[in-house]
C-alpha cells in the first residue's frame, strides 16, 4: 500500500444516503480474479445507459449525460463527497478497489457502513466521518463553485476549505498510523506470531472441540 | 465478575493483542471460504510467499455463480467458470478442513453448509469474504463479513484486526402470529431501526419469540442483521441450538461433545448485563412484510400501502423515497396487495431451508402459479436442504404447482449467475437485498418471507398469506 500523502483534490458529490456496494460495483465485475480494472466499471448502472459486460472496453459505451461524474466539471475528481450509511450493503472490497482505481483517495459522508469503512483502510483510501451539517455546506459550496478543491491532510487530521476554513476530523490512531506508512496490516500482525501461537495452543487445550 | 453480555464474553475469550487505541487482534476459529472474495487473497498470500496458518479452519465452496440448471453443461460463463476452477486450484493447492465444490452432494450457500455440517458452533469467531456471515451468529458465534484484505490477513495470521463493537438488544417478546415468520420479524427490526441503527453494533436477538424460532428462522434473523448495519447478529444458545448440532457431521462426538455442550450453555448473556441500546417490539403487532423501495428499511405490511415521500420530513429520506419509487415504478400511497409481480424467487442464505419450503410448500400446495408470472424459481440452499425437500416430496409441490425446482446457489439473489431479472421486471424474492439492479440490472425487487412470496406466485400480487388459509 502507498503511504497517505497530504493533498489538495477536486471534488465531486453524490447526494444521496444508503449508496450500497452493489451500485458501487455491480456484480457481473466481482467475476474477476484480478484487484484491479475496476475504475472504468465504478457505478456502472448509474454512468452508463447500456448494462456493462466484464471486460469490455468502456470508452465508446453511452454515458448517461446526468449521472454526477460524467459532468465535465468533475472530470478527474479524487474527492467524494456523500450522505449516510455510504458502502452498505455486500462486503465486496471490489467497492473501494474500484474508488481507488477511478482515483478518488478521500470519501467523506456522516456516517459508513462498517465493513467498507474498514475495507478502505486496506487500500489507502480515506473514509473521513463528518458532521451532517458540516458535510451541507461542503456540498453546497461544491455545487456552487466549479473546480472546488479540498486539502486534506490526515497527519494534522483536517480538512482545509477554499476560504482557508480547517474542519478536524477523528480517525484511529492505529489506522492513521498505518496509512501515513503504508504498513501491511499483514506484516505488522506477524510481529505478534508468537502470542497467536501461545494463545491457539491454550484455546486448543481449553476447546479442543473447535480444533477438529 | 460484572455480568457479562454475550457478545462481551465471545471478544473477550478471543483476544490474542490489544493497541493503546482498542484495536484488538482476534483469534479466528472458522474461516469460510467461496470463489468471489478469495481469488486476490490466495494470489496475495502467494505472491508474499506466505503459507496458510490453519488450513483446519477452511471450509469452502462454490456457491456465487453457479448455475441452478443444467448441470450437465457445468458452468458455461467462461468467465465464472474460471472463477470457480481459480477456487478449485486454491484448495488444491492450500487444503481444507472441508471443501465442497461445483456439484458435490453437500455443495451450497456457503452460510447453510457450514451450519447443517457442523462446523459452524457455539463460541466460535467465524468470518467469511461475504457480508452474510452474520448468519452464524444464530449459533453464539462472533460471526461477521470481511473483505478481501482481510481474507488474505486471517489465512496468514489466523487473526482479525478489529475494534469491539457497542453491543444492542433487539427483545421481541410475546407470540407471533399466524403466518408471521422470522423474516418478518427481521425485516419489522429493519423498519424500525433502519439500514444504519445498527451500524458499530453487535445486535444480540432475545426475547421469548426469538426463543421460540426454530435454528433456521434464528439464521434468517441474524442473516439480514447486516442489513441493519451491524456486522454481527447473535442468539444466544439454548437447547434448540444444542438439538440442532447432536449428530452434525463436524459436531464433537462422545466425551468431547458433553464437554463442548456444557460449555456452549454458558454463552448467553448474564443477568443484568448492560448494554448500549435495547429496541422492545411486541411480536404480536408484527404483521407480514412487504419492502415497496430500493433498502431494506423502506417496508410495510402486506395490508399496508406505499408511502407518500412527500410525507417525509427529511429532505434526504424525502429524495430517496422519490428516487426509489421512481426506479420501482410505483405510485404513492398504492395498496401493497395491488402490486403485480413478474416472477416470484424463493432461495438465498437468508431463506431457502428445509423450514423455508415447508413454508412456500403449504401455500403452493394444491394451487398453480398464477398465469401473469411468468417464473418461480425455487433453490434450495445445499444439496442436503434439496435431498430432504425431496424425501418430503415438496419438489413434486412446487413442481406441480408450476414453480421450477433448482439445484442448489445463491442464484437470483445477486444474479451472478444465470438466474437474472430482466429491466423493469418485478419480483417478489425470499432474498435479503432490494437495492437497485441487485437482481439483474433495472429489476425491481421486494423482500418478503417464503410463504409471501409463494402466495404472490399464486395470486399474481402481494397477498396476506393470513388470507389464503
Amino acid at each position: 500500500m502507498k503511504p497517505f500523502q497530504t493533498f489538495d483534490g477536486l471534488v465531486a458529490p453524490i447526494d444521496r444516503a444508503n449508496v450500497d456496494t452493489d451500485a458501487i460495483i455491480p456484480k457481473q465485475f466481482l467475476k474477476s480474479i484480478k484487484r484491479s480494472g475496476f475504475g472504468p466499471n465504478l457505478f456502472d448502472e448509474w454512468r452508463y445507459l447500456d448494462v456493462g459486460q466484464p471486460g469490455q472496453d468502456c470508452t465508446n459505451r453511452p454515458k448517461n449525460p446526468d449521472f454526477v461524474l460524467n459532468q465535465p466539471r468533475y472530470q478527474g475528481a479524487q474527492i467524494l463527497l456523500a450522505r449516510d450509511n455510504f458502502g452498505c450493503g455486500s462486503s465486496r472490497e471490489h467497492a473501494p478497489w474500484a474508488l481507488e482505481d477511478y482515483g478518488f483517495r478521500v470519501i467523506i459522508a456522516p456516517s459508513f457502513a462498517d465493513i467498507f469503512f474498514n475495507n478502505s483502510f486496506k487500500n489507502g483510501l480515506l473514509p473521513i466521518k463528518l458532521d451532517a451539517a458540516e458535510l451541507d455546506v461542503l456540498f453546497a459550496q461544491c455545487e456552487a463553485t466549479e473546480g472546488y478543491r479540498l486539502k486534506v491532510d490526515l497527519a494534522a487530521q483536517t480538512i482545509t476549505r477554499p476560504d482557508g476554513k480547517a474542519i478536524p476530523f477523528d480517525v484511529d490512531p492505529f489506522r492513521k498510523e498505518c496509512l501515513l506508512n503504508g504498513w501491511d496490516d499483514i506484516g505488522l500482525t506477524l510481529r505478534h506470531d508468537d502470542e497467536i501461537r501461545a494463545f491457539e495452543a491454550k484455546r486448543r487445550t481449553e476447546h479442543p472441540y473447535y480444533f477438529a | 465478575m460484572a455480568p457479562q453480555t454475550l457478545y462481551e464474553k465471545l471478544w473477550s475469550s478471543h483476544v490474542v493483542h490489544q493497541e493503546a487505541d482498542g484495536t484488538a487482534l482476534i483469534y479466528i476459529d472458522r474461516h469460510l471460504v467461496h470463489e468471489v472474495t478469495s481469488p486476490q487473497a490466495f494470489e496475495g498470500l502467494k505472491l508474499a510467499g506466505r503459507k496458510p496458518w490453519r488450513i483446519s479452519s477452511i471450509v469452502a465452496t462454490a456457491d456465487h455463480n453457479t448455475p441452478t440448471d443444467h448441470w450437465d453443461e457445468g458452468i458455461t460463463d467462461p468467465v465464472s467458470r474460471q472463477q470457480v476452477e481459480t477456487l478449485d486450484a486454491n484448495i488444491r493447492e492450500v487444503g481444507s478442513l472441508a471443501y465442497f465444490p461445483f456439484k458435490n452432494e453437500r455443495q451450497g450457500i456457503i452460510h447453510v453448509i457450514g451450519p447443517e455440517n457442523g462446523t459452524t458452533l457455539p463460541g466460535m469467531t467465524v468470518v467469511c469474504g461475504d457480508s452474510h456471515t452474520s448468519t452464524h451468529g444464530a449459533f453464539a458465534c462472533l460471526a461477521h463479513g470481511i473483505g478481501t484484505s482481510e481474507v488474505e490477513h486471517v489465512l496468514a495470521t489466523q487473526c482479525l484486526l478489529q475494534k469491539k463493537s457497542k453491543t444492542m438488544l433487539v427483545k421481541v417478546e410475546g407470540q407471533l402470529g399466524r403466518g408471521v415468520t422470522a423474516k418478518d420479524v427481521v425485516l419489522a427490526v429493519i423498519g424500525r431501526i433502519g439500514t444504519a441503527g445498527g451500524t458499530g453494533y453487535a445486535i444480540e436477538f432475545g426475547g421469548s419469540a426469538i426463543r421460540s424460532l426454530s435454528m433456521e428462522g434464528r439464521m434468517t434473523v441474524c442473516n439480514m442483521a447486516i442489513e441493519a448495519g451491524a456486522r454481527a447478529g447473535l442468539v444466544a444458545v439454548d437447547e434448540t441450538t444444542i438439538a440442532y448440532l447432536r449428530d452434525k457431521p463436524f459436531a464433537p462426538k462422545g466425551e468431547l461433545w458433553d464437554k463442548a455442550a456444557a460449555y456452549w450453555r454458558t454463552l448467553k448473556s448474564d443477568e443484568g448485563a448492560q448494554f448500549d441500546k435495547i429496541v422492545e417490539i411486541d411480536a404480536a403487532t408484527i404483521a407480514p412484510q412487504v419492502t415497496w423501495g430500493t433498502s431494506p428499511e423502506m417496508v410495510t405490511t402486506v395490508d399496508g400501502r406505499v408511502p407518500d415521500p412527500a410525507q417525509f420530513a427529511d429532505p434526504v429520506k424525502r429524495e430517496g423515497a422519490e428516487r426509489a419509487l421512481k426506479y420501482m415504478g410505483l405510485a404513492p400511497n398504492t395498496a401493497i396487495t395491488e402490486i403485480a409481480v413478474d416472477q416470484v424467487f424463493i432461495g438465498s442464505c437468508t431463506n431457502s431451508r428445509i423450514e423455508d419450503l415447508r413454508e412456500a410448500a403449504a401455500v403452493a400446495k394444491g394451487r398453480r402459479k398464477a398465469a401473469s408470472v411468468k417464473r418461480v424459481l425455487v433453490v434450495p440452499g445445499s444439496g442436503l436442504v434439496k435431498h430432504q425437500a425431496e424425501a418430503e416430496g415438496l419438489d413434486k409441490v412446487f413442481l406441480e404447482a408450476g414453480f421450477e425446482w433448482r439445484e442448489p446457489g445463491c442464484s437470483m439473489c445477486l444474479a451472478m449467475n444465470a438466474d437474472r431479472l430482466e429491466p423493469g421486471e418485478r419480483c417478489a424474492s425470499t432474498s435479503n437485498r432490494n437495492f437497485e439492479g441487485r437482481q439483474g440490472a433495472g429489476g425491481r425487487t421486494h423482500l418478503v418471507s417464503p410463504a409471501m412470496a409463494a402466495a404472490a406466485a399464486v395470486t399474481g400480487h402481494f397477498a396476506d398469506v393470513r388470507e389464503l388459509a
